[in-house]
């Protein structure tokens, strides 16, 4: 039972408190571009979830075997590995999705939630948590690019999945289908998950605790404030 | 060379920077535009190492996909051939600018490690392949021109958005807007302007 509640709490760790897009803010390149409709977001999300179970899965598996001054390739590798198997099922049984994730497809590779999830989950932990873990950062993912590509369709294009909801109430705002539309509803969203959070404030930058090139980016930062001394 | 050849490098070299800018239009390259542009200078040697990278690894992956993976039917293997070759690339610059050119690689040799898992320099390699494909004459040296664009367009946005949060820091910024939300909505602000562009380029063709 005790079990039981330890995975639950995996589980749902991504979708709330550790949110990887708006609490731990990893991914925002795909989270950014795909979310001009909801049914984009929906695409991208499932493809992203599938890649971030089996590559947590297969990195958890082989964790004993990977050396660790490699383990960053090899996690690569292995990522890339699942996001051709997506990219290829994607491009045979929806090749309008194909079209309309376009490049955000192959880069769900350089995707740093996956990575991150590697890094700081799947080579530490066995198999079923590490499962557990990616699915609740996949639906996580897939949750807050709903949420946004809901507003940003809603309001940029009047619908909703194609729907037609806002005709004749009011007119579109094209801008929010745009690039600022884009960054404006995700810096809105951040700061609306911050404030309901238990912090209660927005994350300072992105999600560095959470990423494994955490250490080189520690050392710009500190370059820079040394310069600036 | 002529004219005519002239000319359309330099509207795909303008285009990378202005209507078709990686960071501010296409979305690619968010991490270490909000991670890493706090400090001018610090922003200025993270773009500088980026448009070395991009441009090397389309010189690199570019030949590869054209000569190697599509006679052979292997073009499916894009995505892994891609990400290795460049990780690889990284490692080769970063050994070798330690090597033979350290005061370079005092620079620039800290950003190199970010650079292997920037979708930045990954979509580039694809997207110059995309457009290829689209457009028989878009070649080599299309390909080349383009990289480097996009590279020195990462870089404007960059400085552009470096300047915009060294001010943003002096603001009284609402608590709920404090970190991450005013600089989104601040590097929304940068997009629009870039928006003014969307032409530009077509008319100087």
């Amino acid at each position: 039972m005790e079990k039981k509640q330890g995975l639950w709490r995996e589980f749902t760790k991504g979708i709330v408190k550790e949110n990887p897009v708006l609490r731990l803010v990893l991914g925002c390149c795909a989270t950014l571009a795909v979310t001009t409709a909801a049914s984009n977001a929906i695409g991208m999300g499932a493809a992203t979830t599938f890649v971030l179970v089996c590559s947590n899965a297969a990195i958890s598996l082989l964790r004993s075997i990977i050396p660790n001054k490699v383990r960053i390739p090899a996690f690569i590798t292995i990522i890339a590995g699942f996001v051709t198997v997506v990219q290829l099922f994607i491009k045979a049984f929806s090749p309008a999705l194909d079209t309309a994730l376009g490049v955000f497809l192959p880069l769900i590779v350089v995707n740093c939630i996956i990575l991150g999830r590697a890094e700081m989950f799947a080579s530490k932990n066995k198999v079923l948590p590490s499962v557990i873990d990616g699915l609740g950062m996949g639906v996580g993912f897939t949750a807050a690019m709903l949420a946004m590509g809901v507003i940003r369709e809603l309001l940029g294009a009047g619908t909703v999945f194609g729907l037609p909801i806002l005709s004749g109430f009011m007119e579109p705002i094209i801008i929010f289908l745009l690039p600022p539309g884009g960054f404006f509803v995700f810096g809105m969203l951040i700061a609306l998950a911050g404030k309901l959070s238990k912090e209660g404030k927005a994350p300072e930058a992105t999600g560095c605790a959470s990423c494994p090139l955490a250490a080189s980016c520690t050392k710009i930062h500190e370059k820079g404030k040394g310069d600036a001394d | 060379m002529d004219g005519q050849t002239i000319k359309t490098l330099v509207a795909i070299f303008l285009a990378a920077i202005l209507t078709e800018n990686y960071v501010l239009n296409k979305f690619l390259g968010i991490c270490p535009f909000l991670g890493v542009s706090k400090k001018l200078d610090t922003a200025f040697g993270m773009s500088c190492a980026v448009t070395v990278v991009m441009v090397i690894a389309t010189a690199v992956t570019w030949p590869l996909y054209t000569f190697l993976l599509v006679p052979q039917g292997l073009s499916y293997l894009q995505t892994i051939v891609f990400i290795l070759v460049i990780a690889a690339l990284v490692q080769l610059l970063e050994t070798a600018l330690r090597k033979y050119m350290p005061p370079l690689y005092s620079a620039l040799g800290i950003y190199l490690p970010l650079i292997t898992t920037n979708c930045a320099v990954l979509g580039v390699t694809m997207l110059v392949l995309e457009k290829g494909a689209a457009d028989p004459g878009f070649g080599y040296l299309q390909s080349l021109v383009n990289a480097f664009g996009s590279g020195i367009g990462f870089l404007v946005a960059m400085l552009l958005f470096a300047g915009v949060r060294e001010r943003l820091e002096e603001c009284d910024i609402p608590e709920t807007f404090q970190g991450l939300p005013i600089t989104l909505v601040a590097a929304s602000l940068v997009a629009v302007s870039f928006l003014g562009f969307n032409g530009v380029v077509d008319r100087l063709m």
